[in-house]
C-alpha cells in the first residue's frame, strides 16, 4: 500500500452559517481547531467521512466537508498538503488573522 | 479647494427609484434564500447557484463576498460604507480586485444579507459579480479625464450594465461573460484579453462607434480577442452585443467547464464563421427593439457630465515650485500622475502596492482616508483600477502636493505606477479555494527587493503579474513577467513568463524555462533586470528589448545556475 494511503486523515469543512474552517471530531461534534480534530485511519477514515458528510448535510452544520492526509512526528501533527495547513492556521500573509491569531 | 457636497458631482450613474426598489427587492429575496438554506429547505446544490448571483463566494477561510463596483467608479460615500462594512463585517480591510472590484474575505452566510441591504442604502450591490452571467464591465480608469480620451467608456459601460443585468436570456450562459470598454488611444482596460473588447471611436463625421472584438481571455487557454467588426454605429452598440451573446449562448459549450469560454467558440469555429454567425444573427434581430436611440444616450450621459471645473492656468506655479523642493514629491508627480484634458488639473493613481506590502488591500481607515482626499480634491469621485490601484482623477495642480502629503502618511504614497514594484496579485492560496500556490508572498518579496523608488524609476516600464493557478486571475499571461504558482508535489514552484502585453500590441508570455523556487524567483526577477538594463537602447522598455534579444540572454542567466 502507498504510504500516503496508510496516512491518517482528518476531516474538514465550512460551517455552514459563517464559512469558518472546522474540524470534525466526533459524531455531532465539530471543533474549530485542527489539534482537536479527530484522526482516522485506513477504511475508517471512509466510514467517518461518509458519517460526517451526512450529519453535516442533515443538520445544515458544514459544507464541502472532505477527509486530508495529516503526518504525525513525536506527537505533533500536520496537515500534509500546504492548502490545509493554510486553513487550519490562516492566511501566511496576516498572521495577525485567523486562527493562528486566536491561539 | 473643491469644497462640493460629496457626491454631488461625482460621475457615477444615479440610481433612480425603480433601481432602488430593484436592488431592495433583490436583497429582501436573498435574505429569503438564506433563512430558507439555513432551514434546510434548499440544498447546498441548490442554493449555491444563487448564492453565487450574489457574489458570494465559500473561500479557504471563510465567504468572500466580491461587491460590484460598475466600471470602477464610486462615490466618497459609497468607499465609507465600504470602509464600514470591512469594520463591521469583516476584519477592517478590502482587497480591490483585477475586474474593480472588491472583496472582503471574512465573511458570514448569516450576515450576507444585513451587508447587501447596507450596500443597498449606498446604491451598492453583489449582482452578477460571479455565476455564468454578465460580469462587471469594465473601463479605462482615466475615463473622462485623460488627455488622450475620444470617448468616455462610462456611458457605454453603463447603457451595457443596465442591458445586462438580470437578463432573461443571459442568465444562465454557458460560463461566466467579461466585457471591458475603452475610449481611449492607450488601451488600459486590457479590451483584447476579455470575451467582448470594446473600442468606442469617433469616424470622420465625429460620428461614436465600435470596433468589436470576441473571444479574447486569459485562465488556462489565454486567447488574444479577434476584430468581429472595425464599425458598429452607436444604435447598434447593444443589438450587437446581443448578437454576440446569442451566438454563443446557443453554441457555446455545456459539457465542459474547462470548454465553455467564448474564445473556445471562436477559436473552433474560426475568426470569419463566428464573425459570419454574429453578423447573420444580428441582421435578424436589428430593428426599433434593440435600436439604441440617441436620447438614451444622452440621458444616461448627463450622469457623467465633467464635474464644474475651475478656470485655471494650465501650469501651477506652486505645483511647479513643489517638485523642484520635494524629490519624492517629483517621483511620485512622475510616476503616478497623468495629464488631464482640463487646463490646471491632473489625474492622480493611488497606489495599493506599497514595497513589502499586499496588492490590492486597503483598510478601512485607509478607504476612509481616500473617500476624505476625494471630497477635498476630486468632486467625491473615485475608481478602482484593474491594476488593483485606486484613482482621483480631477486634483488642481495646485493640489497635489497636499494630497500626495496625505497619502504618504497613511502608506498610500508609492511611487511606482506601472513600474516593477506595481505589481498584480490575485490573493492566490492565502484566501483562494482554487489556487495551487501562494501568489502574495512573492510578490511581498519582489517588490521588497525592488523597494528603491530611485531604482524602479530607472527600470522603467515593466508590469509584473501573478497568478496563483492557471485560471489567471493575476493576469500573469500578460505581464511582461508573468508568474504562475504551481504545486509540484506538495511543493509551491513557479513559472516565469516574458513578453505578456495587455495594450493593444496584445501579447501572451511564453515560458522562459523550467519552474523555480520563491526564492529563486525573486532572484531570476533580479536576473532579468539586469539582464535588460545591460542590453537595452536608448528609450527602450524592458518589452522594446525583449523583442529585440529574444529570451536568449534571460534564459541563459536566469538557469545559469541549473
Amino acid at each position: 500500500m502507498a504510504l500516503k494511503d496508510a496516512a491518517p486523515k482528518a476531516i474538514t469543512g465550512n460551517r455552514l452559517r459563517d464559512g469558518e474552517v472546522v474540524f470534525f471530531q466526533s459524531e455531532g461534534v465539530w471543533v474549530e481547531r485542527f489539534d482537536e480534530a479527530a484522526l482516522f485511519e485506513g477504511a475508517e477514515a471512509e466510514a467517518a467521512l461518509a458519517a460526517a458528510k451526512a450529519q453535516a448535510d442533515r443538520d445544515q452544520y458544514a459544507v464541502d466537508v472532505y477527509a486530508f492526509d495529516v503526518t504525525v512526528t513525536g506527537g505533533t501533527r500536520i496537515p500534509v498538503k500546504t492548502r490545509e495547513r493554510i486553513r487550519a492556521l490562516g492566511p501566511t500573509v496576516r498572521t495577525d488573522l485567523g486562527k493562528q491569531a486566536a491561539a | 479647494m473643491n469644497h462640493i457636497a460629496p457626491g454631488r458631482h461625482a460621475g457615477v450613474y444615479t440610481y433612480d427609484e425603480i433601481d432602488r426598489r430593484f436592488v431592495a427587492e433583490r436583497v429582501e429575496q436573498f435574505r429569503a434564500q438564506v433563512e430558507r438554506r439555513l432551514s434546510g429547505e434548499l440544498t447546498e446544490e441548490e442554493f449555491k447557484p444563487l448564492r453565487l448571483m450574489n457574489g458570494l463566494y465559500l473561500q479557504l477561510h471563510a465567504y468572500m463576498l466580491r461587491i460590484a463596483v460598475p466600471y470602477g467608479v464610486m462615490t466618497s460615500r459609497q468607499m465609507r460604507k465600504l470602509a464600514e462594512i470591512g469594520r463591521t463585517y469583516d476584519k477592517g480591510y478590502g482587497h480591490f480586485t483585477t475586474r474593480q472590484n472588491l472583496q472582503f474575505n471574512w465573511i458570514k452566510l448569516e450576515e450576507t444579507p444585513d451587508i447587501l441591504n447596507q450596500l443597498a442604502e449606498v446604491d451598492m450591490h453583489a449582482l452578477q459579480t460571479s455565476g455564468n452571467c454578465v460580469r462587471n464591465v469594465t473601463t479605462d480608469q482615466f475615463v473622462g479625464a485623460a488627455k488622450d480620451e475620444l470617448v468616455d467608456g462610462r456611458v457605454y459601460a453603463e447603457i451595457l450594465r443596465q442591458w445586462t443585468t438580470l437578463h432573461p436570456e443571459f442568465t444562465y450562459l454557458p460560463r461566466k461573460f467579461k466585457i471591458a470598454i475603452m475610449g481611449s488611444e492607450k488601451d488600459r482596460a486590457a479590451i483584447r484579453v476579455h470575451d467582448v473588447g470594446v473600442i468606442a471611436k469617433r469616424n470622420d463625421q465625429g460620428e461614436i462607434g465600435f470596433a468589436f472584438y470576441a473571444g479574447g481571455g486569459l485562465g488556462r487557454s489565454p486567447f488574444i480577442g479577434k476584430l468581429i467588426r472595425e464599425w458598429v454605429p452607436e444604435e447598434d452598440f447593444v443589438g450587437y452585443l446581443e448578437a454576440i451573446l446569442r451566438v454563443y449562448n446557443q453554441y457555446g459549450r455545456r459539457d465542459n467547464i474547462y470548454k465553455a469560454r467564448i474564445k473556445i467558440l471562436v477559436h473552433e469555429l474560426g475568426q470569419e464563421k463566428f464573425t459570419a454567425e454574429v453578423e447573420e444573427e444580428f441582421a435578424r434581430l436589428r430593428g426599433p427593439k434593440y435600436r439604441l436611440a440617441p436620447e438614451i444616450v444622452a440621458e444616461i450621459r448627463q450622469h457623467f457630465a465633467p464635474p464644474p471645473f475651475e478656470d485655471l492656468p494650465a501650469t501651477s506655479v506652486s505645483f511647479d515650485g513643489a517638485r523642484v523642493q520635494n524629490e519624492a514629491f517629483a517621483r511620485w508627480v512622475a510616476v503616478n500622475v497623468t495629464e488631464h484634458k482640463a487646463p490646471g488639473y491632473a489625474v492622480a493613481t493611488i497606489s495599493l502596492k506599497p514595497a513589502g506590502g499586499i496588492p490590492g488591500d486597503a483598510t478601512s481607515e485607509q478607504m476612509d482616508l481616500v473617500a476624505d482626499l476625494a471630497d477635498r480634491y476630486s468632486f467625491g469621485e473615485i475608481r478602482v483600477t484593474h491594476t488593483q490601484n485606486l484613482v482621483l482623477a480631477h486634483v488642481k495642480q495646485d493640489d497635489l502636493f497636499a494630497l500626495w502629503t496625505a497619502l504618504e502618511g497613511a502608506g498610500l504614497g508609492t511611487a511606482n505606477v506601472g513600474l516593477i514594484g506595481d505589481i498584480i496579485a490575485c490573493p492566490g492560496l492565502d484566501y483562494c479555494a482554487l489556487a495551487n500556490a501562494r501568489s502574495i508572498p512573492l510578490a511581498q518579496a519582489i517588490s521588497a527587493r525592488f523597494a528603491d523608488p530611485a531604482r524602479q524609476q530607472a527600470i522603467g516600464e515593466l508590469g509584473i503579474k501573478i497568478s496563483g493557478c492557471i485560471n489567471a486571475c493575476g493576469h500573469h499571461h500578460v505581464g511582461a513577467i508573468g508568474i504562475l504558482g504551481v504545486d509540484k508535489k506538495g511543493e509551491e514552484f513557479y513559472q516565469i513568463t516574458v513578453g505578456g502585453d495587455p495594450t493593444l500590441t496584445t501579447a501572451i508570455g511564453d515560458i522562459l524555462g523550467p519552474a523555480v523556487t520563491a526564492d529563486e524567483a525573486v532572484d531570476a526577477i533580479e536576473a532579468i533586470v539586469e539582464v535588460y538594463l545591460a542590453n537595452r537602447h536608448d528609450g527602450e522598455r524592458f518589452l522594446d528589448t525583449l523583442k529585440r534579444t529574444g529570451h536568449g540572454p534571460f534564459k541563459e542567466r536566469v538557469y545559469a545556475a541549473h
